[in-house]
């Protein structure tokens, strides 16, 4: 998906968007901002530069986001073209692009990316110092994803972080006896169990699915306390706490809807939209498609966010999937880079696109938590702070490389899945995600 | 070998002038074009650089990967044979080609069943036996990914169109079917979604082979009394037995190295009982990273392949023009 903008591109580009930046502009002065002064990021002569970033889930995150390049291209007269690709081939091609030192100047990557090329990337500081002093600081996962694990210095830019709390049908809670989701285990299991009852199940994926099923294994096993690895990165997995957590798996799954060993990613948002499944977990995006078609727009009605139960630990367990941003150090541009950064961060510009994501990407500079998209809809109060929340992939451990690896390679769901078809004892669970996590952490 | 240029000889009898065998001796360029070593190498140098580009050296690349441990972002280091050692002790991966091993000796077996029950079919006059053959080759035309697309819907625990049928329909069962969530009920509907898309390929070449047979050794065993079973058995089966090993080794090779259909319809779930060897490298190497264990996985399907090729060769092809020898 290429694409070379051009003045002509630019200005029909910016036509298209021009009702989103209009509301934006309007919108944009709600978000507070100091005034402060802007690193002197002089962009070099003859400056273009290329940017890849992943491909978008809802429209206006990439017609927002060309309209908002084509505006830094008519601002400053530096030719940019952003590419966007598959979400599963982002992270070969900046592979590709960090060993070969060719390529995109700027890529827009997931989470641990800028961790793992720390050696192949120019430090952000300046630019990350900048729009965390302008607008109320960084969130917790901002400041996570964007800093060298230690250190004070910025490798990465986190442009926003997408999460998935739980999305369920208020009139399925209501019938059978509850107004919202309890937030203790005890209680969320009698809630699964009264549902499967009254014929209205619960489903969360269990399958091979990257986002859901991370999600689910993840706050399965913190909400009892588990984690992954400690804070030196070393494997913790098989503890006490995991166990638990697994052996409340086997009651829970008991009464799911049957198949979520075989979903991916899309199945509970197909499965939630029939009226298959009433509870699930999910990113913003199943409300909205819901939403938007007059279908299903009464399911939509009937729906509500909220956080997974806390259980044991006291705060949500969750985390967001970070966009984080990175400048290569092959790039023959890197103050024309980092000024486009800061530029597709400035309110101007980002708070359009914020609100035309209509909260897929929670943002991570805490000024725009006053952003209007945040009041737009009272659905989407669980997703404002999204890179709040305190965990991340890996936890509790430092941003790494095997984070992302034991994600991908599911070591966390299939543990879960393991337990839940009955293939494998809690214990022997534990010890095989143990054995294979110590491989990527080793 | 050089050329020796001769005068042209005389055309009419009458005094014949003075001839001589006058050798012009070629100049180096020429002699050198004539020599046969430079002419095999030019020859071949094309088809070599092409071969080893794209088949020595990325089959040699993976082998040597394999032998590394490579991640994607970082190259490697000799590791030796780490790799195996740690796949040795690797339940899942043990799984993959117990699972491999199943998927393609049973496909095989479903599809050559099926596939010469077809061919004999359409080896019979029918009407529009035309059309009914170019039907025939339509699950095998379609790509493969739109295969297991469709197969992914009628597999689906929510919409599959055989629960459906099943249940709101006909009312014979009151819950969904489950193909895919759990191990064994996953495996068999991966393999019936392969079966049906091997068969026409078989049953087309078969149909080929049954046309070479020549209709008087029917005629022949018909004059005998013999019986329909007995003319498939002594007839039809040796006669197709040439070509049954050619398209069987094809066919163990294609099965053997899925992908598409595993990867599109389970991604190897539920709890990877249905990875196949070729998509666990992939998993392993690609999506977690893992190069040169997905690499040493990939190394490993080598001698299954070699063994199924060599074991289609020697012991279904008996038939001497196969190994190079002419028929007595």
């Amino acid at each position: 998906m290429a694409n070379i903008i051009t003045r002509r591109d630019a200005l029909r580009l910016t036509a298209g968007g021009a009702a989103a930046l209009a509301l934006g502009s309007q919108a944009g002065a709600q978000v507070p901002r100091a005034d402060v002064a802007a690193p002197s990021l002089a962009p070099e002569k003859g400056a273009s530069l290329r940017i890849l970033r992943p491909a978008r889930f809802v429209e206006p995150d990439e017609t927002i986001f060309r309209a908002n390049t084509a505006k830094f291209q008519q601002a400053t007269g530096i030719e940019t073209r952003v590419d966007f690709v598959g979400w599963e081939d982002i992270r070969q091609q900046s592979a590709v692009a960090a060993n070969t030192g060719t390529g995109p100047d700027i890529v827009l990557g997931w989470a641990e990316d800028p961790h793992v090329y720390v050696d192949k990337i120019i430090e952000l500081s300046d630019v990350a110092e900048y729009l965390g002093k302008r607008y109320g600081g960084w969130t917790f996962l901002g400041e996570k994803y964007g800093k060298k694990q230690g250190t004070n210095n910025w490798v990465g830019i986190p442009f926003g972080g997408t999460t998935g709390p739980a999305v369920f049908r208020r009139s399925a809670l209501k019938e059978a006896g509850f107004s919202s989701i309890p937030n203790d285990h005890a209680g969320l299991l009698k809630l699964c169990q009264e549902l499967k009852r009254i014929n209205k199940p619960a489903g969360f994926a269990l399958g091979n699915a990257v986002g859901d099923g991370n999600g689910f294994a993840n706050w399965l096993i913190w909400s009892h306390g588990g984690y992954l690895v400690d804070e030196d990165g070393k494997v913790a997995i098989n503890s006490k706490e995991t166990i638990a957590a697994l052996t409340f798996l086997k009651d829970l799954y008991a009464s799911f809807v049957p198949g979520t060993l075989a979903w991916g990613d899309p199945s509970n948002n197909r499965a939630y939209a029939a009226n298959e499944v009433w509870l699930t977990s999910n990113g913003v995006s199943l409300y909205f498609a819901l939403k938007n078609d007059p279908a299903t727009r009464a399911i939509a009605e009937d729906t509500d966010h909220q956080f997974m139960p806390f259980g044991t630990v006291g705060k949500a367990p969750q985390t967001s999937l970070i966009l984080n941003a990175m400048v290569f150090r092959h790039t023959k541009f890197p103050n024309a880079a980092k000024s486009y950064i800061q530029f597709m961060l400035e309110s101007e510009q980002y708070d359009p696109w914020l609100t035309g994501c209509l909260g897929y990407w929670s943002h991570t500079l805490r000024a725009y938590s006053k952003s209007a998209v945040w009041d737009s809809d009272p659905k989407l109060e669980v997703y404002r702070n999204g890179t709040e929340n305190q965990f991340w992939s890996g936890y509790k451990g430092p941003i790494s490389h095997a984070a992302g690896t034991v994600a991908a390679e599911y070591v966390m769901v299939q543990m879960c899945a393991s337990v839940a078809s009955g293939q494998a004892t809690p214990e022997e669970a534990a010890r095989e995600a143990e054995r294979r996590s110590r491989r990527y952490y080793r | 070998m050089a050329t020796t240029t001769q005068a042209a000889p005389p055309i009419a009898p009458q005094a014949a002038p003075h001839w001589s065998n006058v050798r012009v001796e070629p100049n180096w360029l020429a002699r050198l074009f004539d020599w046969k070593p430079l002419l095999i190498v030019a020859c071949m140098l094309p088809a070599i650089g092409l071969l080893m580009v794209f088949l020595t050296y990325p089959l040699g690349l993976g082998i040597w990967l394999a032998f590394t441990d490579t991640t994607i972002g970082k190259s490697g280091q000799w590791v030796g044979l780490e790799n195996f050692q740690y796949l040795m002790e690797d339940r899942q991966f043990w799984q993959a080609v117990f699972y491999s091993v199943f998927y393609t000796a049973v496909a095989t077996i479903g599809k050559f069943g099926l596939g010469l029950w077809l061919a004999l079919l359409l080896n019979k006059h029918l009407p529009f036996k035309s059309l009914l053959r170019a039907i025939i080759l339509l699950p095998w035309i379609t790509p493969t990914v739109l295969t297991a697309i469709a197969f992914w819907w009628i597999y689906d625990p929510q919409f599959s169109i055989i629960s459906y049928v099943a249940v709101d329909a006909l009312g014979l069962r009151d819950r969904y079917f489950d193909f895919l969530g759990s191990a064994w009920p996953a495996r068999w509907s991966l393999i019936a979604a392969n079966i049906w898309r091997g068969i026409p390929f078989v049953a087309i070449s078969l149909l080929a082979g049954l046309q070479t047979i020549s209709p008087s050794l029917y005629e022949a065993a018909l004059l005998d009394g013999s019986t329909g079973w007995q003319r498939f058995r002594y007839i039809t089966f040796p006669l197709l037995l040439p070509i049954l090993a050619i398209v069987m080794t094809f066919s163990i090779i294609f099965t053997f190295t899925d992908f598409q259909l595993v990867y599109a319809i389970t991604r190897g779930g539920p709890v990877n009982s249905t990875h196949l060897m070729a998509t666990l490298a992939f998993q392993r190497g690609i999506p977690g990273g893992m190069l040169g264990e997905g690499a040493a996985i990939a190394v490993s399907m080598i001698p299954f392949l070699v063994f199924a090729t060599l074991f289609s060769y020697f012991a279904l092809a008996r038939r001497k023009w196969q190994q190079g020898e002419s028929n007595d």
